[in-house]
């Protein structure tokens, strides 16, 4: 092992040094990263083994939908998770320009396909909510279709960083962006309230009793809190692959990719 | 912001225009000949053109207004005079704001003055015109503030102007709701004054903020 990763090691478990920066450089972050990424995989397979066990198995069937509502455990955590994920992705990259700091920036990237995935499952699972209960897969209500927008928002900001060539300049072009983009999440969220369409309001608010069945609420939050692991997982997992693509040229990346360093560095780091 | 700057931008723009009269003849012609092909391809019912017909138009300015920014932007890109004005003092967002009143001007005017006609082919009342132009003269200038920080961001790129489409068309969908729905309102035997209000507001927000957002992308851009 190198000299300087076994510093960091120290640093980390000695606690010593640890400030706010410590895992800004993305050395640091690359280590930290890979301890995470698989607890936050196997935590996120726990909590949705539970979770689907819970909606499937315990959670009662709805007076009026009958199994059909049972997709809310899916599709409310995705919509969720679409929107907290696009505002965390303008937080990092409003931080990366402001900051000046790489490894924000590349937590915004890593962070979008994941974004977009969601949405696309909010609206797919939608759809398939939509067809047995509204009679129809698609309609233009205003949530549908700031949902919709919200994923194209993502993919224009996967599209101009994927175009750019420069990463310093992808990296803050695809931040203006993103913080531009972000006047839509409210829009999204309060939809329901603003404009009374076919989508349901909200079965969840601050400060007033649940309006569902405490097993169906146990469900959708395990899922939840499933659904927010996987995203952890699998955006530490891309953000290591963006730092080694970025950093591969330093001394750090170098000992660690470098075959004769004495350790298979796959095996080791458990990418 | 630097006046002089802008003055000068915005008029050099408009002397290059005037020099390239075809050129800046091309969003017009694309307006004209897109929103020709809705009768074609739906058919020539009257009731549902007339239906169709204020998303139509507006969807059409949308389109001519994003392909027509690039433009404004790259030639001075590439030989390499932008660089050059936004040294001066305060002077991005004085580019910034010329570039998009001169795209206006240029782009959005015509389209302004073209669409009562397109409305009366495609067949709405005469009663609504004058609600189609007023949302119209509301809604481009909201495009072209719009599609300078998409032509900002996409700066010299290889695919700037399927990109610029992209990433400027989900920001403008408010501007396309509120503008198409002040025709259809009136189709209705509504008030259009709301949407107008709305169109209004969004043209404000976007003057004021959209203007900062395209010179951080220039500085972003040039650097």
């Amino acid at each position: 092992m190198s000299r300087l990763s076994a510093d960091i090691d120290d640093r980390i478990r000695t606690g010593a040094r640890l400030t706010w920066f410590t895992f800004a450089a993305p050395a640091n972050f690359y280590r930290l990263a890979g301890w995470l990424a698989p607890a936050c995989a196997v935590a996120a397979a726990l909590l949705a083994l539970a979770g689907l066990w819970t909606g499937f198995f315990v959670a009662p069937s709805d007076a009026t939908q009958g199994e059909v509502y049972r997709i809310i455990f899916i599709h409310v955590p995705a919509a969720w998770l679409s929107m907290v994920l696009y505002v965390a992705m303008a937080g990092w990259a409003a931080l990366g320009w402001l900051l000046n700091a790489r490894m924000a920036f590349m937590l915004a990237r890593a962070i979008a396909p994941t974004g977009a995935l969601f949405a696309l499952l909010a609206l797919w699972t939608g759809s398939l909510w939509g067809r047995p209960t509204w009679g129809t897969w698609w309609v233009w209500d205003a949530r549908l279709t700031s949902e919709l927008i919200l994923l194209f928002l993502y993919l224009g900001y996967m599209a101009l960083v994927a175009a750019i060539d420069d990463t310093r300049r992808a990296d803050k072009a695809g931040a203006l962006l993103a913080i531009v983009g972000v006047v839509n999440v409210p829009v999204i969220y309060f939809s329901v309230i603003w404009w009374n369409t076919l989508h349901q309001g909200s079965s969840l608010t601050m400060g007033a009793a649940p309006k569902m069945a405490s097993t169906m609420l146990l469900a959708m939050l395990l899922l939840t809190f499933a659904c927010w692991f996987y995203a952890f997982a699998v955006v530490f997992v891309r953000a290591r692959a963006i730092v080694l693509e970025r950093e591969g040229g330093t001394a750090w990346a170098r000992a660690l990719l470098a075959p004769t360093a004495g350790l298979a560095p796959r095996g080791k780091q458990g990418t | 912001m630097n006046g002089g700057v802008f003055a000068a931008v915005y008029l050099r723009d408009l002397r290059l225009a005037w020099r390239r009269r075809t050129e800046a003849a091309l969003p017009l012609a694309f307006f004209l000949v897109a929103a020709s092909l809705f009768p074609l391809g739906v058919g020539p019912d009257q009731q549902v053109l007339r239906l169709i017909a204020p998303g139509v138009v507006w969807v059409c300015a949308l389109l001519a207004a994003m392909l027509s920014m690039p433009p404004l932007y790259a030639a001075d890109h590439a030989d390499g005079s932008l660089e050059q004005l936004l040294l001066a003092p305060g002077a991005g967002l004085a580019v910034a704001a010329a570039k998009a009143c001169a795209h206006w001007t240029i782009s959005g005017a015509p389209l302004v003055v073209g669409a009562p006609v397109l409305g009366l082919l495609l067949g709405l009342p005469t009663e609504e015109l004058p609600v189609l132009f007023l949302s119209l003269l509301l809604g481009t200038p909201v495009l072209s503030l719009l599609g300078g920080v998409g032509a900002a961001l996409t700066l010299g790129l290889r695919s700037g102007g399927m990109l610029i489409v992209l990433i400027v068309l989900p920001l403008a969908v408010p501007a396309l709701i509120f503008g198409a729905g002040a025709v259809s309102a009136v189709d209705a035997g509504l008030s259009a004054s709301p949407h107008l209000s709305l169109l209004g507001a969004l043209l404000i927000a976007c003057a004021v903020g959209a203007p900062p957002a395209t010179a951080a992308a220039l500085r972003i851009a040039i650097e």
